[in-house]
């Protein structure tokens, strides 16, 4: 029922042999070949400038009103590749396994190893392109380390990756547009799949300005519309970040993988206030630098400065000597949230730890600078001054970012830090050419499930869905097309169009009748407080069942109460919101459904009932050594079925960061 | 830091559609927290709307963190509100006190027609970018990326010049609505490297051109746009850009 796609052969020659025997579309075919791309973050820019350059005919959707606005700009720390550059041992085995094991084994070997090869082309073409990473003097790139690695293989520009390599593919992409390959829609929203015969053929899509339902055709559709964390109501994610599109596809046959993987940043600025309507992350190369602590006693409410050294508890550096504060997030969050749990988080909720840079300005940065510059004997203020002049460039814009949030100053008051929800690795399933269950419907980015397992490492989200979208995609879109070179453009009068239109329309007007008294927003904070007291950073059975009954409750309550002004012709910001907590709630169920049956603990997925003696995750390989891939059946229902994972290279083992 | 609770006047900018003509509305908020931040006090004022069976006020708005460069308001007549080096969703209400009357705007410039209340549309922008911000290289034909070493000072500018975020504060602070600081960034951002250089001559010119085709005035260097902008993109580039065109210009001529 099940098939992966996965090459036959050795891992290291699987891309190899697919890509000289995949199926080629000749470049008079591939004028004729229309595929639409849905979201213009890194994977869909990507996928769109490439495809339009190969010559197929392409239409690109975002809801946001420049395709440069997707949230991918938001990236902050880097991007890995396996250049070696640093002369330090990285390999393309090392990435692959590096990555394997930080996703705790729940990720499929051919994918990651793939993704592993196509990282060093990612940042030639980077490069190419004009995004400007940081170099050293001599003029060549520079890198930095980031957790669950011991090799320093990512490429950054200040803290500001994710913007740079943006800009860098949407101006690939408004280059297409120039030379008319792309046709580009701008605050459109993708409101269903067309299927017809089984295959994927278009989208429903409404105009946001107009409110305008819109049909288009495509010879294929590619979802590159993002990760599902704004379930939980408070992430980091962008306020219009949701899981519309992927729902969509899901209940149009699109099977969901591993729902309930979803990856806490430690590093996010606390919660302030009820009024809190979205977190902010600290990127997690300022791990690098910074050290975390908690006071050593509970309840210690001296201000950070006044705490004396030896009253300090580094609690990384002590449970995770090999790691230190380095560690993968999954562990990071876990460890932070253990402190404040046992009482000894700070700040006036007690739910933050310090993040300290004191001693690596101090220590690391200042006394380099102090030896480069000859200073006999400095005394603790001029390396601080000499050590915050390099912490600035490396990190400037974070730091500033966090004063304007808190009002407190980062290079002389330690940052206070708490874990968020960042990062969705489960997604749309797809297969090794990352087509989903549905014929000519693929899904890129953090949208599929496929290269992280249980748990991302750092810096590699943004090489994931550029090697999706500029090196993966134009071959295995070929794979498909090549046997769609007769069909016509089929018109967007048929009735499957038609009817698709109708039931978009219908729940429109469903949602528009309801005339509720409650909020929109209300009931998307109610979710995401059942989402994150139940199936957030700890799980257990009680839980999720109480959560899937609570559930339940909202949603009916959504459907008889919500309060939508205006009308369905015209601008309608409540309406669009409706629409994707609609989805959320439903998407909400089946991710504690999938947590409830996944009886252990991988990666950023804990079940309080899987743990060893000292707290740590403790996997199950004889039972869940698969990919949960849930089938839409009816509402409220799924089936399971699983996607069994063989490890012929890189053998399972406890995770240890010890 | 001391927090504090504030109760505010907001005057807003309400226009239905591009065709309406616009007027202000009046709205007191009260229990403002001085954690706040700008965008959630307008939520706070949105959802007390709503409940009144009021329409809530349109605004872009995404990231929430500073980059996306989707928000966009004029507040007490200035892009982006009081602080600098800032965007509308960073600005926080300790920036204000009890009592204050705030005055919100959305960006004015003929390139930027409203679309309702506070939203205009900055498609211009994307079609300068078009006209030829980018380097032309197609997927797959890159070299090694250290195969061309560039300067590090020099790589240090093309970054500050791409911190762009493309919100247009820089067009709705200029008394004639220019978008040279934008463009400047751009033909900054991609001249000062050597990948750039090839197509330099032919970028300068016709995005200079479409800038004029979408109506943006010209520049009479007040530095308004520097001022204003959150990414502290500095008015040097737009002299680089007025370089690089008379340049591109005489060769032409050539």
């Amino acid at each position: 029922m099940i098939d992966s796609k996965i090459p036959t052969g050795q891992l290291e020659h699987k891309w190899t042999d697919y890509k000289g025997h995949c199926k080629l579309v000749n470049p008079a075919n591939k004028r004729k070949l229309e595929v639409i791309v849905v979201g213009t973050g890194l994977a869909g820019a990507s996928a769109a400038a490439s495809l339009g350059e190969l010559g197929y005919q392409v239409k690109a959707f975002c809801f946001q009103d420049s395709p440069r606005r997707a949230h991918s700009i938001a990236a902050q720390g880097g991007i890995n590749a396996a250049k070696n550059y640093q002369n330090d041992g990285d390999s393309v085995f090392r990435l692959f396994y590096d990555t394997i094991k930080g996703g705790d084994y729940r990720a499929r070997e051919a994918n990651v190893h793939r993704l592993a090869e196509v990282s060093a082309n990612i940042i030639d073409q980077c490069v190419a392109q004009g995004v400007p990473f940081a170099r050293e003097y001599g003029g060549l790139l520079n890198n930095r380390s980031f957790g669950g690695t011991q090799v320093k293989r990512t490429f950054y520009a200040a803290g500001q990756t994710g913007q740079q390599l943006l800009i860098g593919a949407y101006q690939a992409l408004e280059r297409q547009v120039a030379l008319g390959k792309v046709e580009m829609y701008t605050r459109h929203e993708m409101l269903d799949v067309v299927v017809i015969d089984g295959k994927a053929q278009g989208i429903i899509s409404r105009n946001l300005i107009t409110g305008q339902l819109e049909r288009h055709f495509g010879h294929a559709v590619l979802l590159c519309t993002g990760g599902y964390g704004n379930v939980f109501y408070l992430s980091t994610n962008a306020m219009g970040s949701n899981v519309t599109a992927a729902w969509k596809a899901h209940k149009k046959g699109a099977h969901f993988g591993n729902p309930c993987f979803t990856q806490i940043h430690p590093t996010c600025i606390p919660v302030s206030g009820d009024h809190q309507s979205k977190l902010t992350l600290m990127s997690e190369s300022l791990r690098n630098d910074g050290r975390i602590w908690v006071p050593a006693l509970q309840n210690d409410k001296r201000a950070p400065n006044d705490i004396p050294e030896e009253e300090r508890d580094y609690f990384l550096e002590r449970r995770y000597p090999a790691f230190g504060n380095l560690v993968p997030r999954d562990v990071a969050s876990r460890a932070a949230k253990e402190r404040c749990d046992a009482g000894y988080g700070v700040g006036t909720t007690g739910q933050a730890v310090y993040l300290d840079f004191k001693h690596n300005l101090i220590h690391k940065y200042g006394k380099a600078e102090a030896n480069k510059l000859a200073i006999a004997n400095p005394d603790t203020d001029t390396l601080i001054k000499l050590g915050k002049e390099v912490v600035k460039e490396e990190y400037g814009n974070l730091f500033d970012m966090y004063e304007k949030i808190t009002g407190e100053n980062p290079y002389e008051v330690p940052m206070r830090i708490y874990p968020a929800v960042h990062y969705t690795m489960g997604g749309l399933w797809v297969d090794y050419e990352l087509m989903t269950s549905v014929k000519g419907l693929y899904a890129l980015g953090e949208a599929n499930f496929s290269d992280h397992g249980a748990n991302r490492l750092g810096a590699s989200a943004l090489m994931q869905g550029l090697a999706d979208g500029y090196f993966v995609i134009p071959y295995t879109i070929g794979n498909y097309l090549a046997d769609e070179i007769a069909t016509k453009p089929i018109p967007t009068t048929h009735p499957a169009f038609t009817e698709a239109e109708q039931k978009v329309s219908e729940r429109i007007n469903r949602l528009l009748s309801i005339k509720g008294k409650q909020t929109v927003e209300s009931f998307h904070k109610r979710l995401g407080k059942i989402m994150w007291d139940k199936c957030g950073m700890a799980r257990g059975e009680k839980g999720l069942k109480e959560a899937i009954v609570e559930i339940g409750q909202l949603k009916a309550e959504f459907w008889s109460d919500v309060l939508i002004p205006g009308g369905s012709d015209e601008m309608n910001l409540e309406l669009d919101k409706a629409g994707r907590v609609a989805d959320f709630i439903e998407l909400g169920e089946l991710m504690c459904q999938d947590a409830l049956d996944r009886k252990e603990s991988c990666g950023g997925h804990f079940r309080e009932e899987s743990q060893t003696e000292e707290g740590e995750a403790k996997r199950n390989d004889e039972h869940y050594s698969y990919v949960a891939v849930w089938e839409y059946m009816e509402e409220s229902k799924w089936q399971l079925h699983k996607e069994a994972l063989h490890f012929e290279v890189a053998k399972p083992t406890q995770r240890s960061y010890k | 830091m001391q927090h504090y609770i504030m109760n505010l006047t907001l005057k807003v900018w309400r226009q239905r559609n591009a065709s309406d003509a616009g007027h202000f509305e009046t709205y007191p908020v009260e229990g403002i927290s001085s954690e706040m931040s700008f965008l959630e006090m307008i939520d706070v004022l949105n959802e007390k709307l709503l409940k009144e069976g009021k329409e809530p006020i349109a605004f872009d708005h995404d990231c929430r963190e500073g980059i996306c460069g989707m928000c966009s308001m004029y507040i007490n007549g200035r892009p982006h509100g009081p602080w600098h080096n800032n965007t509308t969703c960073q600005l926080h209400m300790r920036a204000y006190q009890d009592g204050d009357t705030i005055v919100i705007e959305p960006w004015r410039a003929n390139s930027f027609p409203v679309i309702k209340d506070l939203m205009v549309d900055r498609g211009a922008f994307d079609r300068i970018i078009q006209a030829g911000g980018f380097i032309s290289v197609n997927t797959g034909s890159a070299v090694d990326a250290n195969a061309i070493p560039v300067e590090k000072e020099k790589a240090d500018y093309a970054f500050a010049a791409a911190a762009c975020i493309g919100c247009g504060a820089c067009v709705a602070a200029c008394k004639n609505s220019s978008a040279m600081l934008f463009v400047a960034a751009k033909v900054s951002h991609l001249a000062l490297l050597p990948q750039g250089h090839p197509e330099k001559k032919k970028r300068a010119l016709s995005m200079v051109a479409q800038m004029d085709k979408e109506g943006f005035g010209a520049c009479t260097n007040t530095g308004a746009c520097e001022a204003v902008c959150p990414k502290g993109i500095s008015i040097e580039n737009i002299a680089r850009l007025n370089r690089e065109y008379m340049m591109a210009g005489l060769a032409e001529n050539e």
